[in-house]
């Protein structure tokens, strides 16, 4: 469905949404709707090869590839997370693998976000980025090994 | 009755929270409330003070040197020992040894006496409510041992099974570790009675004192332990230094921890003889500048009373429960009879992490997740909590702000 915009344009149009927010509480608000309208993750993949562990929540992460580009599906156990996620997959999935592993992901910082990406080991959103690119580089590496 | 009221007439905390800098700033638009203090207090002007004055204007290495300035720092160094020294009541300055905190003290003794005494077979014996660093040093010697960990179990209000304690107790008992009031529940744990019943089959017992040493009395000739551990950073105090008491005959019969400096009397290449304590446990130039504001921080609270804090803070915990408990799908995780003012609450439906969030978003401080005690979420049956932990500065305006950002929390998340 994001097949013909970039990640960079649909992190301008997320942070184009975000200043539209005057108070904080309007931004988690958005998210943990974003959160709870989240699909649910099937039971299936929730096992701990898919899970991404932070110390206080957890998320799943599951990643697919089809003509040369990445789909994600992903679930946490808490909203908040929830609802970032939604936005990670709102801006990668579907998106080729170089793109992706090529990411700024800049609109993290500019909507405020960024103290969640921080070491504080608080959750699993850095954990869950990092993971997300290293599905990525597996599939070019997949790629690339199968055009040789 | 009387007493107590006189008490808290006499408390004033407007005037104590002036002491506390950090407590004028704002998060997030809002005044902070800031109830992490099981997790480390805020300091006082005292202690910043002390801290500068040291840095500003005798900083020197301590005890080798014979100019002013390291004569300046040895005094004041050793001043906080003694002052240590009376906050628990310890025997001997000799017995006060300067650690890195609660943690490294924990382990200086699991590697020392636990490494020399415990044999393969020996029994270790802990509690279902401890601190991690209550937990992980014991597991490792009793991994390089063969030595075995006996946990004792918890009632559902988060008390000792005090039945099973001393079911687990026999001549195999070699040590009993025990956390003196626990970081997630808040409850006081009969350490006296602990101690007494462990001593009858001869083990050892050592009392992690991290977080009781801020609200209780502690003496540890009454208590009878045979080692006591503590923070400075919990009790309004510098990060990076606490204290190790031991018994005199078991400080001197254990082996060093760290090698280096200060620690030795002669070294040669094929001899050394340690020094006498407490030095032969504070190799290399210890943390002076920390170790120095740490008397500023045990004077001021002395200067202020532990019991008029006590009745303060208890106040606080009554009013917080009462309100806490008015939340519709609130459940009090740890409802001991004999507690301090530590309330962890899980909510129906509403993960700590994303309460921890928006309460932050109102200023509110406060901790969630497992409280680096697993072992005992798991007895639980959950993944963490929400705690709220109050010291002396808090007040009843501050759970006000804590239950209306709870209510907005909820109202939005469910």
């Amino acid at each position: 469905m994001n097949e013909h915009k970039s990640i960079e344009e649909i992190e301008q149009e997320i942070i184009e949404e975000f200043s539209l927010f005057d108070s904080w509480d309007d931004k988690y608000e958005y998210i943990i709707d974003l959160g709870k309208k989240l699909p649910p993750l099937d039971d299936q993949y929730k096992k701990d090869e898919n899970k991404v562990k932070g110390c206080q929540s957890t998320v799943w992460l599951v990643a697919d590839d089809k003509d040369g580009r990445i789909y994600y599906k992903a679930e946490s156990d808490a909203v908040i997370v929830k609802g970032l996620i939604s936005m990670l997959i709102r801006v990668l999935s579907g998106q080729t693998p170089d793109d992706i592993i090529n990411a700024k992901l800049d609109f993290i910082k500019e909507i405020g976000m960024m103290s969640h990406l921080a070491q504080t080991r608080s959750n699993g959103l850095l954990a869950m980025v990092k993971q997300m690119k290293n599905y990525a580089l597996a599939f070019k590496v997949k790629q690339e090994t199968a055009s040789k | 009755m009387i007493e107590t009221i006189d008490i808290k007439k006499a408390y004033d905390v407007v005037a104590v929270r002036r002491q506390f800098p950090a407590l004028r700033r704002e998060v997030k638009g809002k005044p902070l409330v800031y109830f992490d203090n099981a997790a480390t207090t805020q300091k006082p002007q005292a202690v910043i003070d002390a801290l500068v004055n040291y840095y500003s204007n005798y900083n020197a290495n301590i005890h080798r040197g014979i100019h002013t300035l390291a004569e300046e720092a040895t005094a004041a160094f050793e001043a906080t020992r003694d002052t240590a020294q009376q906050f628990i009541n310890a025997e001997t300055r000799e017995q006060i040894i300067f650690t890195g905190g609660t943690t490294e003290g924990i382990n200086l003794v699991a590697q020392t006496w636990g490494r020399q005494n415990i044999k393969e077979g020996d029994e270790i014996i802990i509690s279902n409510m401890e601190h991690h660093s209550n937990i992980v040093p014991w597991y490792i010697v009793a991994q390089e041992k063969g030595a075995i960990i006996k946990v004792i179990p918890i009632n559902e209000n988060g008390e000792l099974l005090m039945d099973e304690f001393e079911k687990l107790l026999s001549e195999k008992t070699k040590l009993v570790s025990i956390v003196h009031v626990s970081n997630a529940l808040g409850t006081i744990n009969p350490v006296k009675t602990i101690i007494e019943k462990a001593h009858k089959v001869g083990a050892v017992v050592l009392v992690d004192g991290a977080q009781s040493s801020v609200h209780l009395d502690i003496d540890v000739q009454d208590m009878d332990t045979d080692f006591f551990v503590f923070s400075s950073h919990k009790v309004y105090g510098p990060t990076g230094v606490g204290v190790l008491y031991g018994k005199k005959h078991l400080l001197e019969s254990m082996p060093p921890y760290q090698g280096g400096g200060e620690m030795i009397k002669e070294v040669y290449f094929d001899n050394v003889t340690y020094n006498d304590l407490p030095y032969k446990y504070e190799a290399g130039t210890p943390n002076i500048a920390d170790t120095v504001a740490f008397k500023a921080a045990l004077d001021f609270t002395k200067g202020i009373g532990k019991d008029a804090i006590r009745n303060h803070e208890n106040e606080l915990l009554q009013y917080a429960t009462e309100q806490l408990e008015g939340i519709d799908g609130l459940k009090i995780i740890g409802k001991a009879k004999n507690k301090i003012s530590v309330i962890s609450f899980i909510i129906d439906h509403v993960h700590p992490q994303d309460l921890g969030i928006l309460l932050d978003n109102r200023g509110v401080a406060v901790r969630t997740g497992h409280h680096c005690a697993q072992p005992l979420m798991d007895c639980y049956r959950i993944p963490g909590t929400t705690r709220a932990s109050f010291a002396m500065y808090n007040t009843k305006e501050e759970i006000d702000a804590l239950i209306a950002g709870l209510n907005k929390a909820i109202k939005m998340l469910r």
